[in-house]
C-alpha cells in the first residue's frame, strides 16, 4: 500500500537561505505525523509547499501516487487535502453553520448558481459535522463573534468537509489556552483515526506533539535530523540538542 | 521622426512630468503614512495654481514677486491640507477607510466651490514666468526657457524629498510609519503630529505643482478631477507609497504623452489614427500594463498587512416582503397622486438607486471597490443612444441590448481588474473610466463628442412621463431585485466568503477571480441598464454620465446610506438626487452645499445614515429594556 502523502527531496531556498533541504517523508493513512522544530526550522515553508502556497525548487510531492508539484491549493483541495492554517481563516460575515456549508457546497461543485438560495442545502451534513466538533449548539452565529479556540473547531469542521484523505494542520493550537489545546488535538485525531484520514501536523506544545503524535520527524535549519516514535524521538540525542537543549 | 524632434518631445514631457511627480508625491506620501486616498490632492493643486495666479496680480509680474508668489502659495496650500487633516481627518481615522473616502470627496466639492465663489468660473490665464519668458534654441527648434527649469525641478524635488527621508529624524518617522504605522504608534510616537506634518509637506508639493504650472495652463474649475486621475496614475504606475516610483512614472506618462502630442496624425494600414487625441488612453494603457506585469508598481511594494483587522462585515439580511410590498405599493401610487415634478425626480432617483445597489454590489459584498463605476452607467447610456442613433434599432431594442454591450465591456475590464486587489484595484477601475470617457470625448463623429447624442427619446407609448416612470420602476426595480437575490445564492455567498477570507476562500477550492470576474460583467451589465434608463429618460446624453464626478456621485450615494445594508444603497440614493435637485435649485453653490452636508454627515454618523439609524434604534431599545427591567 503507498503512503498517502509521500514526500522526496522537497528544496526551497530564498535568496540564498536553505529555509527546506532535500526533505522526503511519507504520511499513512489513519497516521499522525507531527513536523517539529525550533522556529525558523522549515516547517511553515515546508507546509506552504506541500499546500500549493509556495512552488518548490526541486523534489517530489505524492498525494496518493499522484505528483501534485505546481497545482493551485484550490486543485490540491479538490484531490482531497484539508487545511487548518496557524491564524484561523474562516468567514467571519457568515455563520458557523453558513461556513461549513460554503466547503460542502464547494465540494458538490454547487457555488456557481446565481439565482437559488445558498444555505438550503447540506444543512444535515453541516450539522453533522458541527456536531462531531462540538460546534452544532453554535450553528448560527455569525463567526465574528466566535472565541478563538472555536473558530479552531469550526475550521476543523470545515477542513473535514471535503471528506480529504490527508489533514494538513499548521500549529492546530497556537493561541489557545493550554487545556483546549490537547482537547481539540485528541478531537482531531479521533476523527482522522475514526477515517482513516492521514495528518501532517506543526507544532510548538511539547504536552500535544508527545501525547498525539503517532511519529514525530525534527526539522532544523531546513533539514531533517530525526524522526520515529515519540519515545525514540525523545531520546534522540540531536533533538536534544537542537531542539530541547536550546529551551533548557 | 527626425532625431530632432524626438529630443523635443522628450523634453515637452519632461517638463510636462515635473508639475504631475510633485502632485503624485505628495499623494503617495500621504497614502503611506496615514492610508488614506487623499482624493481632495487634484483640488489641492488647483488651489495652487489659483493661490499664484491672485498673488503674482497682487505682488507684480516681476521676477521676484513671481517666485514669492509661487512658494507662497504653495505654503499656503499646505496650511489648506493642515485644516483638512486637523479638522475632518483626524476625527475619522478609526472610521472605516472608506468613509474617510467620503470626508475627502466632500472636501473635493467644498474646495471647488469656494474656487468658484472666490475666482470664477472663468478660466484665468497667468502670466510667462517674467525673466525666463524667452526661449532657447536646442538643435533648431525653439524651447522655453521655463520648460527648462521645470525640467531641473523635478530631480531637485525628488533630491530634497531624498535628504529629508533618509537625513532626518522626520523622514526616519515617515518611512517607519510608512511600513508599519502601527508599530510607530506602539513606540509612542505622536501620530497627530506626524500626521499633521505629512499632510503638510504632501499638500505643500501639491500647492507648488499647481503654482509652477501658472505660465502654461490657465487656473480653471475642472483641475481637480483631472489632476487626481493623473496623479493616481502616475502614483499607481510607480508604486504607492514610493517617491522615486512616483519620480520615474511621472517621467514615463509624461513623454509617453509628449510623444503621442508630437506624433500627430498617422496612417496605418489606410486607416487614420490621431495620436494626438489618444494621450489619456496611452496613460491608462501604461498604467493597466504595469498592474498587470507588477501588480504593486515599478518601485512599490506589497502592502504591509494590518495587524489591527478591521471589523468584519455583518451579516446581511434579507430585505422583508413587507419593506418591498409597501414600498411598491407606495411607488405604484405616485403618479396618481403626485405632480409631475414628483414621478420627474423619481423616476431619476430610480436609475440612480440601480446604479448604486450595483456599486454596492461589488463594494461591499464583492469587497472590491470601484473608483469607477461611472464607466459602466455611462457606456449603457452611449450603448442605448448610439443602437438607436446609428444603428437604426427601435428604442425597445436599444434598450435591451446596452446592458449586454456594457457587459461585454466589463468581461474586457474586469478581466485586468480582478487581478488586483484594495487601492491598486479601485484605481484601476477609475483608469478605465477615464479611457471611457476620454475615448467617447474625443470621437466627434461616432458619439458627439462633448456636445454628446441628442434626440434619444423613448417610443411613443413611453413618451409620457407616466408610462416612462413606470417603465423605470420596472427595468431598475427588476435590475435591485436580481442583484439582491444574486446576493444571497450559492454565488453571492462565494462572494461574500471571498471577501471575508480569500486565504480561505482558495484553501476549499474557491476559484475566486472567476467569481469576482463573474461580478464585475454582472454589476457592469445591470449598471449599463440604468445608464439606459436614464439616457431616454433625458433625452440627450453627455460625456459627463462617464466622469469621475458621476463615479464619485454613486460613491457618495453607497457610502451616504451606508455599505453594511442592503437598503443603504436605496436610501443614500434617494436622499443624494433629492438633496443635489432642491439645492441646485436654490443656489449656484450646491456643490459645496452638498459637501458640508456629507462632511457633517460623516462626522456625526460614521456607519452612514440607514447604519447610524440602526445603531441609534438600537441604542432606543437597549435603554428601553433596561426600564423594564429596573
Amino acid at each position: 500500500m503507498t503512503a498517502v502523502l509521500q514526500v522526496e527531496g522537497l528544496r526551497k531556498t530564498f535568496g540564498g537561505v536553505q529555509a527546506v533541504a532535500d526533505v522526503s517523508f511519507a504520511v499513512d493513512a489513519g497516521e499522525l505525523l507531527a513536523l517539529i522544530g525550533p522556529n525558523g526550522a522549515g516547517k511553515s515553508t515546508c507546509f506552504n509547499l506541500l499546500n500549493g502556497q509556495l512552488a518548490p525548487d526541486g523534489g517530489i510531492v505524492r498525494l496518493g501516487g499522484r505528483d501534485i508539484v505546481g497545482l493551485r491549493p484550490r486543485q490540491i483541495w479538490r484531490l482531497g487535502v484539508g487545511r487548518t492554517f496557524q491564524i484561523t481563516a474562516t468567514f467571519a460575515s457568515l455563520s458557523v453553520r453558513e461556513n461549513v456549508q460554503m466547503a460542502l457546497y464547494s465540494h458538490a461543485g454547487r457555488l456557481r448558481s446565481l439565482l437559488g438560495r445558498f444555505g438550503t442545502a447540506f444543512t444535515t451534513e453541516a450539522d453533522a459535522l458541527l456536531g462531531q466538533v462540538g460546534m452544532l449548539d453554535q450553528a448560527g452565529r455569525p463567526c465574528g463573534v466566535l472565541a478563538y479556540g472555536d473558530l479552531k473547531r469550526v475550521e476543523l469542521a470545515m477542513a473535514l468537509a471535503n471528506q480529504p484523505r490527508l489533514l494538513l494542520m499548521d500549529e492546530p493550537t497556537a493561541g489557545m489556552a493550554p487545556r483546549e489545546r490537547v482537547a481539540l488535538m485528541e478531537l482531531a485525531a479521533g476523527l482522522a483515526r475514526a477515517q482513516k484520514i492521514a495528518v501532517l501536523f506543526t507544532e510548538h506544545d511539547m504536552d500535544v506533539v508527545f501525547s498525539q503524535a503517532d511519529r514525530i520527524i525534527v526539522l532544523d535549519r531546513g533539514q531533517l535530523i530525526a524522526g520515529g516514535m515519540p519515545q525514540e524521538v525523545r531520546a534522540n540525542p540531536d533533538v536534544r540538542a537542537v531542539y530541547l537543549g536550546g529551551t533548557h | 521622426m527626425t532625431f530632432a524632434s524626438i529630443i523635443i518631445q522628450l523634453l515637452n514631457g519632461l517638463a510636462a512630468a515635473a508639475s504631475l511627480f510633485l502632485v503624485s508625491a505628495g499623494l503617495s506620501l500621504i497614502f503611506g503614512v496615514t492610508r488614506i486616498v487623499n482624493f481632495a490632492h487634484g483640488s489641492l493643486y488647483m488651489l495652487g495654481l489659483y493661490g499664484a495666479y491672485t498673488l503674482i496680480e497682487a505682488l507684480g509680474r516681476t521676477p521676484l514677486g513671481f517666485w514669492t508668489s509661487v512658494v507662497l502659495s504653495a505654503l499656503a496650500v499646505g496650511l489648506v491640507g493642515v485644516l483638512i487633516e486637523v479638522l475632518v481627518l483626524r476625527r475619522i481615522y478609526r472610521a472605516p477607510e472608506l468613509f474617510q473616502l467620503l470626508a475627502t470627496f466632500a472636501v473635493v466639492l467644498v474646495i471647488k466651490d469656494i474656487a468658484l465663489f472666490t475666482w470664477g468660473a472663468e478660466d484665468l490665464v497667468g502670466p510667462r514666468a517674467p525673466g525666463l519668458s524667452m526661449a532657447v534654441e536646442i538643435l533648431g527648434r525653439r524651447i522655453p526657457a521655463y520648460d527648462l527649469l521645470l525640467i531641473a525641478i523635478g530631480p531637485v524635488v525628488l533630491l530634497v524629498m531624498w535628504l529629508l527621508l533618509t537625513r532626518t529624524r522626520w523622514g526616519a518617522l515617515v518611512r517607519a510609519a510608512t511600513q508599519d504605522r502601527e508599530m510607530v504608534g506602539a513606540l509612542g510616537v505622536d501620530q497627530a503630529k506626524l500626521f499633521t506634518s505629512v499632510f503638510f509637506v504632501g499638500s505643500v508639493l501639491a500647492g507648488l505643482g499647481g503654482a509652477l504650472q501658472i505660465p502654461r495652463e490657465p487656473a480653471n474649475l475642472e483641475l481637480d478631477l483631472s489632476v487626481i486621475a493623473d496623479a493616481f496614475v502616475v502614483t499607481v504606475v510607480g508604486g504607492l507609497g514610493s517617491i522615486g516610483g512616483a519620480f520615474l512614472a511621472a517621467m514615463l506618462i509624461g513623454v509617453a504623452k509628449a510623444f503621442c502630442i508630437g506624433v500627430g496624425t498617422v496612417n496605418w494600414f489606410g486607416a487614420e489614427i490621431v495620436f494626438s487625441k489618444l494621450t489619456l488612453v496611452v496613460e491608462f494603457l501604461i498604467m493597466a500594463i504595469v498592474l498587470v506585469v507588477r501588480p504593486f508598481g515599478l518601485l512599490g511594494k506589497p502592502q504591509a498587512a494590518q495587524r489591527i483587522a478591521a471589523d468584519p462585515a455583518p451579516p446581511l439580511t434579507v430585505p422583508s416582503w413587507t419593506f418591498v410590498l409597501v414600498g411598491l405599493a407606495l411607488l405604484l401610487a405616485v403618479p396618481v397622486a403626485a405632480d409631475r415634478y414628483v414621478t420627474i425626480l423619481l423616476t431619476d432617483i430610480f436609475c440612480f438607486a440601480l446604479f448604486a445597489v450595483s456599486l454596492h454590489f461589488i463594494m461591499g459584498p464583492a469587497g472590491m471597490v470601484s473608483f469607477g463605476h461611472a464607466a459602466y452607467f455611462g457606456l449603457g447610456a452611449y450603448a442605448a443612444g448610439l443602437l438607436m442613433k446609428r444603428a437604426g434599432l427601435p428604442m425597445e431594442a436599444a434598450l435591451v441590448l446596452a446592458p449586454l454591450v456594457v457587459g461585454a465591456f466589463a468581461v474586457v475590464y474586469g478581466w485586468f481588474c480582478v487581478r488586483l486587489s484594495g487601492v491598486y484595484l479601485a484605481m484601476l477601475t477609475l483608469a478605465f473610466a477615464q479611457i471611457s470617457w476620454s475615448i467617447v470625448f474625443q470621437w466627434d463623429s461616432f458619439t458627439g463628442g462633448s456636445n454628446g447624442l441628442f434626440g434619444v427619446w423613448p417610443s411613443a407609448w413611453l413618451a409620457g412621463k407616466t408610462a416612462y416612470y413606470y417603465l423605470a420602476l420596472a427595468f431598475c426595480g427588476a435590475g435591485v431585485a436580481l442583484l439582491w437575490r444574486v446576493l444571497f445564492s450559492p454565488f453571492g455567498y462565494a462572494l461574500r466568503a471571498g471577501r471575508d477570507s480569500p486565504l480561505r476562500a482558495e484553501a476549499i477550492g474557491i476559484d475566486l477571480r472567476a467569481y469576482q470576474w463573474m461580478a464585475f460583467v454582472l454589476v457592469g451589465a445591470l449598471a449599463g441598464l440604468a445608464g439606459a434608463v436614464y439616457a431616454f429618460s433625458k433625452g440627450s446624453i453627455s460625456p459627463s454620465t462617464i466622469s469621475i464626478a458621476q463615479s464619485t456621485d454613486g460613491l457618495i450615494m453607497v457610502l451616504l446610506g451606508g455599505v453594511e445594508t442592503l437598503k443603504g444603497p436605496l436610501a443614500g440614493a434617494a436622499i443624494f438626487t433629492w438633496l443635489r435637485d432642491e439645492v441646485a435649485r436654490r443656489t449656484e453653490f450646491w456643490r459645496g452645499v452638498m459637501g458640508v452636508v456629507i462632511l457633517a454627515i460623516v462626522l456625526l454618523f460614521p456607519q452612514g445614515l440607514v447604519g447610524g439609524l440602526k445603531a441609534l434604534t438600537q441604542r432606543w431599545r437597549e435603554a428601553q429594556s433596561r426600564e423594564k427591567t429596573a
